[in-house]
């Protein structure tokens, strides 16, 4: 009905998607075959039931928005979904690293839903996917508008990969307290929530796409070309390594379509690059716009983007097999693995240059204003985190350091350093910019958060060096008469102490995100001056490129 | 000689394909071979398809995220061969989808932990770890306990059938039968269970014979792990094996 009035493709294709997948839930509720996937389904329908009310709301009020502003309402519920997803994965995060610390606590012998098995996937898909996702999407809908020109294209489309995005968190979240999973790390959710996540996917690259062919810029900008590689090389691994038959497809099992060897290498030829695409190549973007703009510094080299933009995206698709040294897996392929590993300490490198360089000339902001200081440090985490990787990489090292919680610390020196760090940098960045403040509510604040989740940074990684390094060698310790020096389970009694530290560490990264929290909250609702960006318009004839 | 960069940064669809392009060799290259170099897996005498008991049991394994903390891949370190036994191969999780050799060693390397313990020691240590192990920080599964869903069973062989893993008609036939006779073995069905899986333990796993329990499976797939490979007649130094 709509169609005639102004065209609108846009809702009629969106309203079709959730219809058959509310269609195809509903056969899913009648022909279940186990009571988890029954469950699921209807989640699913319910959240089907809210989109289809959701599109007849919208279409009733005919509210496209003012087509000649950019859509600012998407990233508004990206930075909200951020903040919320943030804050839940950091606290299950503190619960699973209590949970090491203290065994008995939020266990529940009787039902499996908290063990630690259960939510520790929860944890990771909470902070990378849920958290990490939403900063992604929110901050490349953001971007790609301004360094455009142009409103985002889709109409309706967008807020279909923005809901339907977290449809994919909720199925694949509550799912794994219900026991569904792939049992494969970072790719856990079951068959039908990764055929979900691929439409979605497939309609963000097309949204973001769309836009870019509206542009009234005559080059794309170096933060789109991450984000593209981004979005393109997270739809192949994610395709590649779900590969799997289901047992039924009225049930929540199914098998990977590799098996032993194969299986291992797919799984971390995706498991490494979720890192390197992930929580690289996005975040990058995210700095190469940001950064620049918070700094009110040029980019320090266009060479050097290009450069490492093309070296790292080849080189980080080969470090895998870093993760299965010493293994079944054949030996010419763990030292192709390791090989190029090392290699993409340059690259990596190239980029840490290009963001801290960008600061030449402000450096004196450092001094007065947190945000920027966030931004900074972050970038300092990966140079950091991408040394300590290519280290970890070679074989040597990696026999004393893999299966220990060095690789723990590790990953969160990248997690919590770069990834946390460069996604508050952007948040704070945006909510005044989006909310129209003159700044934040509180400067004092973020000084705080910055401190006490630097902190708990160097609390957390320093305890699991110390643990994972002290594990390696109490495992491959020997006695006077060449016997092993310890048991298993001594060497588990000795992380206690880095167990509690760590913890100690997770929760004050934790306040400083609820401290944030509170602090993006006051300045949304109104508490800063307001200010009017006159320039923030597409194509407002403003010879003033957005960096 | 920067200026060839303009058609990158002028064309998305030219820097989509290049993306493209540049992501895809280093998978094409690493991965694929698998697939095609003999060598990749030992030929070994003794790993066989699991049975649909210990399949069920593998099931719980993974919902339970058991490879969260334990891996099951022995390295060739002497510290590891002389704390877990002979290193793992390829062979040995050939028929696992998905495989299961984990990341981290919260709790130890389970690779060969079958026959390593009681069942009885399982059933204590599973139902309330630090019963046994007062240092471990696992977390309890008393809730295993409870009785095991083996309507589908048939089509989870199938499946595995499917993707190559050799069961055979009889087996595949009678699967459904063959869940419960592994766990009875005063049952009727034990001898014929027994001559389809000849090397598959025939127990009362979880102690409670009334019942075929999750505990039943577990414990079946936990005391499988590792003991399939007949080592004296495997030839690590023989040139197919030679990886």
């Amino acid at each position: 009905m709509q169609a005639k009035k102004r065209g609108r493709e846009d809702v009629l294709g969106v309203g079709a998607i959730v219809v058959i997948t509310g269609i195809l839930a509903l056969v899913g509720i009648g022909n279940a075959i186990d009571t988890p996937f029954q469950i699921q389904m209807w989640t699913l329908l319910t959240a089907c039931v809210l989109g289809v009310a959701g599109l007849v709301w919208h279409t009733a009020r005919d509210q496209q928005g003012d087509q000649t502003k950019y859509e600012n309402g998407i990233v508004k519920a990206g930075v909200f979904a951020s903040m919320f997803w943030g804050v839940a994965g950091l606290l299950v995060g503190v619960i699973i690293a209590l949970q090491l610390a203290f065994p008995n606590l939020f266990y529940f012998p009787d039902f499996g839903w908290l063990n630690f098995g259960r939510l520790r996937p929860l944890h990771t898909s909470a902070v990378i996917f849920a958290f990490g996702g939403n900063v992604l999407i929110a901050t490349s809908f953001y971007v790609v508008q301004r360094t455009c020109r142009a409103r985002l294209a889709g109409g309706m489309w967008p807020w279909f990969v923005f809901w339907g995005y977290q449809l994919f968190i909720a199925l694949a979240g509550t799912g794994y307290l219900l026991g569904i999973t792939e049992g494969r790390e970072y790719a856990e959710p079951p068959w039908y929530t990764d055929l979900w996540l691929t439409v979605v996917w497939v309609a963000y690259l097309l949204v973001f796409l769309g836009t870019i062919w509206k542009r009234q810029e005559k080059h794309i900008y170096v933060a789109n070309w991450f984000y593209l590689a981004f979005i393109v090389t997270i739809a192949m691994l994610h395709i590649v390594n779900n590969l799997a038959l289901p047992v039924s497809f009225a049930g929540s099992f199914s098998y990977s379509a590799f098996s032993g060897v194969q299986d291992a290498l797919t799984q971390w030829w995706y498991g490494h690059n979720a890192v390197g695409f992930f929580l690289t190549a996005g975040f990058l973007a995210i700095m190469y716009y940001f950064v620049p703009k918070r700094a009110e510094r040029p980019v320090y080299s266009y060479r050097l983007s290009i450069i490492h933009f093309w070296a790292l995206i080849f080189l980080y698709i080969w470090a895998g097999p870093h993760h299965l040294h010493y293994t079944a897996l054949p030996q010419w392929a763990q030292t192709l693995g390791m090989t190029f590993s090392i290699m993409l300490w340059m690259p990596s490198w190239g980029g840490m240059i290009n963001g801290l360089m960008t600061l030449s000339g402000a450096w004196d902001k450092l001094r007065t204003d947190p945000v920027l200081r966030m931004l900074v440090v972050s970038v300092a985490f990966y140079g950091m985190s991408t040394f300590e990787g290519p280290v970890m990489s070679i074989r040597a090292v990696n026999s004393l350091s893999h299966y220990t919680d060095w690789t723990i610390g590790h990953v969160h020196s990248g997690a919590l350093g770069w990834v946390g760090f460069v996604s508050f940098g952007a948040l704070y960045c945006l909510v005044p910019w989006l909310w129209k403040r003159e700044r934040l509510h509180s400067m004092a604040l973020v000084d705080w958060h910055f401190w006490l989740a630097t902190i708990g940074i160097v609390l957390y990684i320093t305890s699991m060096w110390v643990a994972g390094i002290m594990q390696g060698l109490m495992w491959r310790a020997y006695n006077d008469f060449g016997f092993l020096e310890y048991s298993f389970v001594e060497t588990v009694e000795a992380m206690h102490p880095y167990y509690i530290i760590r913890a100690a560490g997770g929760a004050l990264y934790l306040v400083g995100a609820l401290i944030m929290a509170y602090n993006l909250w006051r300045t949304a609702r109104g508490d800063a001056p307001a200010r009017e960006r006159a320039t923030d318009v597409p194509a407002a004839g403003v010879a003033v490129a957005a960096e | 000689m920067w200026s060839f960069h303009r058609w990158f940064e002028r064309h998305s669809l030219i820097l989509i394909v290049g993306i493209l392009l540049v992501v895809s060799i280093g998978g094409l290259v690493q991965i694929t071979p698998l697939f095609f170099i003999e060598s990749t897996i030992e030929r070994v005498d003794g790993v066989r398809p699991y049975t649909p008991l210990e399949l069920a049991g593998r099931q719980i394994y993974i919902r339970e995220g058991c490879y969260v903390c334990h891996s099951q891949m022995i390295r060739p370190l002497r510290d590891e061969v002389e704390r877990y036994g002979h290193y793992s191969l390829a062979a040995e999780s050939m028929y696992d989808h998905p495989f299961q050799w984990g990341s981290k060693r919260t709790g130890p390397d389970l690779a060969r932990v079958g026959g390593r313990y009681s069942d009885e020691w399982h059933r204590a240590h599973l139902a309330d770890p630090r019963s046994v192990v007062p240092e471990s920080v696992m977390p309890p599964y008393a809730f295993l306990q409870r009785p095991l869903n083996t309507a589908h069973i048939g089509e989870h062989l199938a499946a595995n059938r499917t993707l190559r893993v050799p069961y055979t008609d009889e087996q595949m036939a009678n699967a459904s039968t063959d869940v419960a006779a592994q766990a009875e073995p005063n049952g009727e069905h034990a001898y014929d269970f027994q001559q389809r899986y000849p090397t598959a333990a025939v127990r009362d796993f979880d102690g409670d014979p009334a019942h075929v329990t999750e505990m039943d499976a577990l414990i079946a797939y936990l005391q499988m792990l590792g003991t399939g490979v007949n080592f004296n007649t495997y030839q690590a130094e023989a040139a197919g094996n030679d990886r």
